[in-house]
């Protein structure tokens, strides 16, 4: 069969809704695709870490700190995740962090924001895990079944990643004067850079038609913000806070809230490296990267040894 | 060579009575971490009773070219299935 | 009572603390998961011990009950009862290896013990906590073994956090007047029937060269019960004869 061929069954076979499985043949550019976005997402989910765990030994009760502890520790699990369903497109864990540490792979510009107070906690778990809850809930369709089947999983835990977040915002909201103006400057620093985490709008982005042709993504990244903003503003009124946002309003045609344009500046900067907080993420990640090299070398030693041991009695009972 | 810790499958039980099902896969440096990294990783939850793990190097997987010589051949076998017989309705138990 | 709980709810709670600092900066992504699971058994286990204090303490003066929070966020540095050992910074990894497998060798053995009190809460949680316990011993034992005998490298780190850490473990098994007191009621575990039993699992899990004889001189909680600071406060005054922190206001301990 030729390459053609191969294309039009796999085309074919995606327009069914039958799920692509690791050994399954499927276009270099499918497969690249893959592998790219899915690391991208594993590296956010690692770097995402950082921002919360900040927080993890100054959280204001046992049962916050127990809570955090238990959605941060999720975050590794979810890059773990992530990172084995691009295992099985053939790439190789080292070498993806090893482009997360060179700066050559992406992660979600959200990180790249500082988490300066508890509400910031709350803004995270409620708007960041809202933002990332749509993308995912859509990934859980996606063609390539690995990556399908870890998005569901994902799912599941992640339902409660918002809602502790959202149980936070509603303390902070309906608490003393001091912390309802925590939560609203939270809101007010975390309201746009959440936009922002769908990507750039439709007219712009580059891989977009590609990726919902081989049924990747689903939904265009401007119909995923739409959804979010259509969802998360009656929320924000709920709490008694104010969407910063002097454009926002109910569009009774439209049926959807008509929202401000983004500064797409800040945008791609953030993206190039040069937001808040990119390098001080990036050198967190190295350091722990270059500190553990001993003890993953260690390990590795130790396994070799014990396999040696195992077969040295062997040996000398042969040589007798 | 690269010295990283080799790649696990990871095969759990959800409760008694049910087989192991592949859950996904970690990097461990021998078998022992290998289960308990999968215990935290893959049970957090208590989604496990019971855990396997086989270094992803040991298996063999049938290839998918393979799929129309190995797989369609059992597809017109329909006498293996018991709707291919007709028993009278007046027969039952059966 | 009271004290012999706060002690055994202190040291889960700080060490909870230390391995929480780990989270997201571990050696591989595997080991964030896993020090973040012992931390969560643990600061778990510190929530259960600040609810059993608050229902025996009942009512305060001013009509209301203290909460687990209370226990945990609103005392002084010097109100806490936990040993050294576990307010020990993180260090590198062999330190957080090597301080988790001494307070595991006692901490099994001495939750395994409390298992028999004659105080049914205890026993009860002191059989939920077991299970926990042993898997984090199993954890630290094997990394003890995977970094004692990995490379040279990780012999001479372990072999220096051994060093450092070593003079700590004496506390843990050398009991004090509460521990005593408590003991002797049925309550509390004897240490210096466990002691044996936690030594006997020091050489198991330290290869050769790298295992030193256990200290016993160790500091004693009991002396200086009032000075134990935590991680909430570190102290840059050390003891000349023991490294353990001295009292700021008198300079005894």
């Amino acid at each position: 069969m030729t390459s053609l061929n191969f294309e039009t069954i796999f085309q074919s076979k995606i327009d069914d809704e039958t799920k692509i499985e690791p050994k399954d043949w499927m276009p270099d550019a499918y497969r690249k695709t893959l592998i790219r976005q899915i690391s991208q997402h594993a590296h956010s989910e690692i770097v995402g870490m950082l921002p919360e765990g900040n927080w993890i030994t100054r959280a204001p009760s046992l049962r916050r700190k127990l809570i955090l502890l238990a959605k941060v520790q999720d975050e590794a699990g979810h890059g773990l995740y992530l990172y084995s369903a691009a295992e099985t497109l053939g790439a190789d864990r080292d070498d993806l962090v090893q482009q997360l540490l060179t700066g050559k792979a992406k992660y979600s510009s959200i990180f790249n924001y500082p988490t300066l107070n508890w509400a910031d906690i709350g803004a995270i778990g409620w708007l960041v895990d809202g933002a990332a809850i749509m993308n995912q809930v859509m990934l859980t369709r996606t063609s390539y079944g690995p990556y399908a089947r870890a998005m569901v999983r994902i799912c599941k835990e992640e339902s409660f990643h918002q809602r502790q977040g959202y149980e936070i915002m509603i303390a902070m909201a309906k608490g003393s004067p001091e912390q309802k103006a925590m939560a609203q400057d939270s809101l007010n620093r975390w309201w746009w850079p959440s936009l922002m985490m769908f990507g750039p709008s439709d007219s712009e982005s580059t891989h977009s038609d590609q990726a919902l042709k081989w049924k990747i993504k689903r939904k265009s990244n401007d119909e995923l913000r739409q959804q979010f903003v259509d969802v998360t503003v009656p929320q924000a009124e709920y709490l008694g806070l104010t969407v910063p946002d002097p454009a926002l309003h109910w569009n009774e045609a439209r049926d959807h809230y008509d929202f401000g344009e983004i500064n797409w500046d800040e945008f791609w900067s953030v993206v190039k490296g040069n937001g808040p907080c990119n390098r001080q993420r990036l050198q967190a990640r190295v350091k722990a990267y270059e500190d553990g090299a001993w003890v993953r070398d260690a390990a590795i030693a130790y396994a070799e040894k014990k396999e040696q041991r195992k077969l040295a009695p062997e040996a000398a009972v042969k040589a007798a | 060579m690269k010295n990283t810790w080799p790649l696990w499958e990871v095969f759990i039980r959800s409760k008694s009575g049910l087989s192991h099902k592949h859950v996904g896969s970690l990097h461990a440096s021998d078998a022992e971490m290998a289960v308990e990294n999968a215990r935290d990783l893959y049970t957090r939850r208590n989604e496990g009773v019971s855990i396997w793990v086989v270094e992803s190097k040991h298996i063999t997987a049938s290839d998918p070219d393979d799929s129309d010589p190995l797989f369609e051949p059992a597809k017109d076998k329909i006498y293996r299935h018991p709707t291919f017989y007709s028993v009278p309705d007046e027969v039952t138990h059966m | 009572m009271k004290d012999y709980l706060l002690q055994l709810a202190d040291n889960a709670l700080i060490l909870g603390h230390r391995l929480g600092e780990w989270c997201g900066h571990a050696p591989e992504m595997e080991l964030d998961i896993a020090l973040t699971n012992i931390a969560l058994d643990l600061t778990g286990q510190a929530r259960s011990l600040y609810q059993r204090i608050a229902e025996l303490e009942g009512l305060g003066p001013n009509g209301a009950s203290k909460d687990e929070d209370d226990y945990a966020y609103l005392r002084d540095a010097w109100e806490f009862r936990n040993s050294l050992l576990v307010e020990q910074p993180n260090g590198d990894f062999a330190h957080t290896i090597v301080r988790q497998f001494i307070f595991d060798s006692y901490h099994y053995y001495m939750c395994q013990a409390l298992t028999q009190s004659t105080d049914e809460w205890l026993a009860g949680y002191a059989a939920k906590s077991l299970k926990e316990i042993t898997y984090h011993l199993r954890f630290s034992s094997e990394w003890m073994l995977r970094l004692g005998d990995g490379t040279e490298v990780s012999h001479a780190k372990m072999q220096a956090a051994i060093e450092d850490l070593w003079t700590f473990s004496g506390e843990l098994s050398t009991p004090n007047e509460v521990e005593k007191n408590m003991a002797s009621q049925g309550i509390g575990v004897d240490l210096t029937k466990i002691k044996p039993a936690i030594e006997a699992k020091w050489p198991k899990c330290s290869p050769p060269q790298t295992s030193r004889p256990p200290l016993v001189h160790g500091c004693n909680r009991a002396e200086r019960t009032a000075t134990t600071l935590n991680t909430w406060v570190s102290s840059s005054q050390k003891c000349s004869s023991c490294s353990g922190p001295t009292q700021d206001r008198s300079g005894e301990h």
